[in-house]
């Protein structure tokens, strides 16, 4: 791990190169020789499978930014008509960046509940996890702005919600928020002005994420890689190097990652994408229902499911920060779910739970749900999905980690996983 | 340093501390550019009003105008529906002040605080949530249980006085500043 080079120059100019700049060195550290825990699965695959993704947006990015025009009379038209219809092959970059969007937050979602499953966050990973959350509200943000770009109905009301949500602290400090609001706008509403900087910002926040992702790896590459059994490293028998293992086996769930989301980009392009969108934005009229992109919408529910406007935005805010803390409010001395009982099913609850507040937040606002004649509002499905959510994290973590009585964990990885004969 | 006793201060701890001191506000100065030039242009700042004629406006009817990139709302509004509005205690109200532009910040949300003509209503069209634009209730098409407006996004709604009847919105519909400058003319802004 940190710190054991085995790199040895093979040439001249390798050796010339290493004592002025030794790229080399970290290649063959990190990527090549890594001791990397020979238990990992599937579930594993998915840091690289997101850097993948994070290469494919900038390349289709920086592609359609060169036919794009970030303006309110022409952004529409530079999409839909230009990109789509006159560019060369101008449709399948625009649909590989949209669609790339939503497999690149399938892939974060996988790779965040896998780290939550196997307790990845704990000890001494606690900064790897940090550095994630915060690469998890760069996209956000980044996937927000893009949103904007194309400048249909949903972009328009889509970033004028979003952007309306700094008008609750006006319930704070009186003219604080409606000053945030207009500044961020450059206007009185959301317009050509606020195109023009999300453009910028959409363009700058992708090599933001590509530089906390390298925070991220180097923080990774200091303990090493966690594994299915949360149990540590003892010794080189439980490892094997990165290099052929897991860059093979890497690349093998990668291809059958990108054969999903070629599926989607060839046959069922708009299958992510609302119907609204290929509107062009209207700043007098709002579309029916508003609702935000697949991978906002378990905390649009919980937004919607507060009546009250300063607490609805708390609400939402502070279930993203609530992540942070994840490291600190899991009171367990053991890492993986494997070996936890009780919060396995908990775990799968959460699951569930994000699941159904994301159909929720799919609702209109005053849907609901008839069961044998009686009327079920959603908005009550979206309460009881926020206090599980909140309620897992804030209580579930800190008191499970307490009470339960975990099951008896392996001696080694080696020997979990090539049976006794192994040594430990 | 392995020094027991707390050193007095010297020359050099206060040349850092002066150093560092003026480099942060410097800082500050040099930030502040960065941030503001976020905020409106002049060119935004001075579009900022327009005169409207509501000559065609049907009794019961309401016609939306674009005032600084926001729906503009002019309602004109029936007997009944006056009526109705100022039938309601400001007491029953969310929020009780009246959010007029043309008032005192104090003014009670009265109905008649919310207009200048009781049969014209004129508010900026734009849901005290997050946003949105609300669609407006009529007899045919009643929106909400309060005959005003009702907000699809996160179902706010109001009265017809604009007046929020029902959450998340915390505040009423704002009325722009406007005057009547003939019997069929407004400016607004
Ligand atoms: C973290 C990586 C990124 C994410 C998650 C992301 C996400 C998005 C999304 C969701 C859209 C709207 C797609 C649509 O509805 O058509 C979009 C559009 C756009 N993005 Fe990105 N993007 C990323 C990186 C980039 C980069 C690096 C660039 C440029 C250098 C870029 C340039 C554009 C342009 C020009 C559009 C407007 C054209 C269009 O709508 O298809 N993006 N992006
Ligand atoms: S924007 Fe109108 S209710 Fe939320």
């Amino acid at each position: 791990m940190a710190g054991h080079s085995t790199y040895v120059p093979a040439s001249g100019f390798e050796r010339w190169l290493d004592s002025r700049l030794p790229i080399m060195r970290l290649m063959h550290d990190t990527m090549t020789t890594f001791p990397t825990p020979r238990n990992l699965n599937i579930w594993y695959t998915f840091g690289g499978i997101l850097t993948f993704c994070l290469a494919v947006q900038i390349v289709t990015g920086i592609v359609l930014a060169m036919h794009y025009v970030p303006s309110a009379d022409m952004a529409f038209n530079s999409v839909e008509g230009r990109i789509m219809r006159e560019v060369n092959y101008g449709w399948l970059i625009r649909y590989i960046h949209s669609n790339g969007a939503s497999m690149f937050f399938l892939a974060v979602y996988i790779h965040m509940f896998r780290g939550l499953y196997y307790g990845s966050y704990k000890a001494p990973r606690e900064v790897i996890w940090i550095l994630g959350v915060l690469i998890y509200l760069l996209m956000m943000a980044t996937a927000f702005f893009g949103y904007v770009l194309p400048w249909g109905q949903m972009s328009f009301w889509g970033a004028t919600v979003i952007t309306s949500l700094f008008s609750a602290l006006d319930q704070v400090i009186p003219h604080l928020g409606s000053a945030i609001t207009s500044w961020l706008w450059g206007g009185f509403a959301v317009g050509d002005a606020t195109l023009n900087r999300f453009f910028s910002l959409h363009y700058l926040l992708p090599f933001v994420i590509a530089g906390v992702v390298g925070l991220h790896i180097w923080a990774l590459h200091v303990p090493g890689n966690n594994n299915p059994l949360g149990i540590d490293v003892k010794g080189p028998q439980d490892t094997l190097p990165f290099h052929p293992y897991y860059t093979v086996k890497d690349a093998f769930y990668l291809s059958l990652f990108l054969i999903l989301f070629a599926a989607f980009v060839f046959f069922a392009p708009n299958f992510f994408g609302n119907p609204d969108n290929a509107i062009q934005a209207n700043p007098l009229v709002t579309p029916q229902d508003i609702v935000p992109e697949w991978y906002l919408l378990p905390f649009y529910a919980m937004l919607r499911s507060i009546p009250q406007k300063l607490i609805g935005v708390l609400v939402l805010v502070g279930a993203l920060v609530t992540l942070v803390f994840v490291p600190w409010l899991d009171t367990s001395k053991v890492r993986s779910c494997r070996f936890r009982p009780l919060m396995k099913q908990c775990f799968w609850l959460l699951v569930l739970d994000c699941v159904m507040l994301g159909y929720v937040g799919a609702q209109s606002a005053d849907a609901a749900l008839s069961l044998g004649g009686m009327q079920l509002p959603l908005v009550w499905l979206a309460r009881l999905g926020t206090a599980y959510y909140y309620g897992f994290f804030w209580l579930i973590m800190p008191i499970v980690g307490l009470i339960e009585t975990p099951k008896a964990l392996p001696e080694s990885i080696a020997k979990a996983v090539l049976g006794a004969k192994a040594k430990a | 340093m392995a020094t027991a006793t707390k050193p007095e201060p010297t020359r050099r701890d206060f040349l850092y501390l002066a150093t560092g001191a003026v480099g942060a506000v410097g800082a500050a100065f040099a930030a502040w550019p960065f941030i503001d030039q976020m905020n409106p242009t002049s060119a935004v700042l001075a579009l900022a009003s327009i005169e409207v004629d509501i000559t065609s406006i049907q009794l019961g009817q309401q016609v939306v105008f674009k005032w600084r990139g926001h729906p503009l709302f002019v309602r004109r509004r029936t007997p009944k529906e006056i009526a109705e509005a100022r039938a309601v205690p400001v007491s029953e109200l969310i929020d009780p002040v009246a959010r007029n532009a043309n008032l005192p910040d104090s003014a009670p949300a009265t109905d008649a605080n919310r207009e200048f003509k009781p049969e014209w209503l004129v508010l900026v069209g734009v849901c005290t949530h997050l946003g949105c634009t609300p669609t407006v209730s009529t007899p045919q098409s009643p929106q909400g249980d309060y005959g005003g407006w009702l907000c699809h996004c996160h179902g706010s709604q109001y009265d017809v006085a604009g007046r929020v009847r029902k959450g998340p919105a915390p505040q009423n519909l704002a009325v722009p500043p406007y005057s009547f400058t003939s019997d069929t003319k407004i400016k607004v802004g």
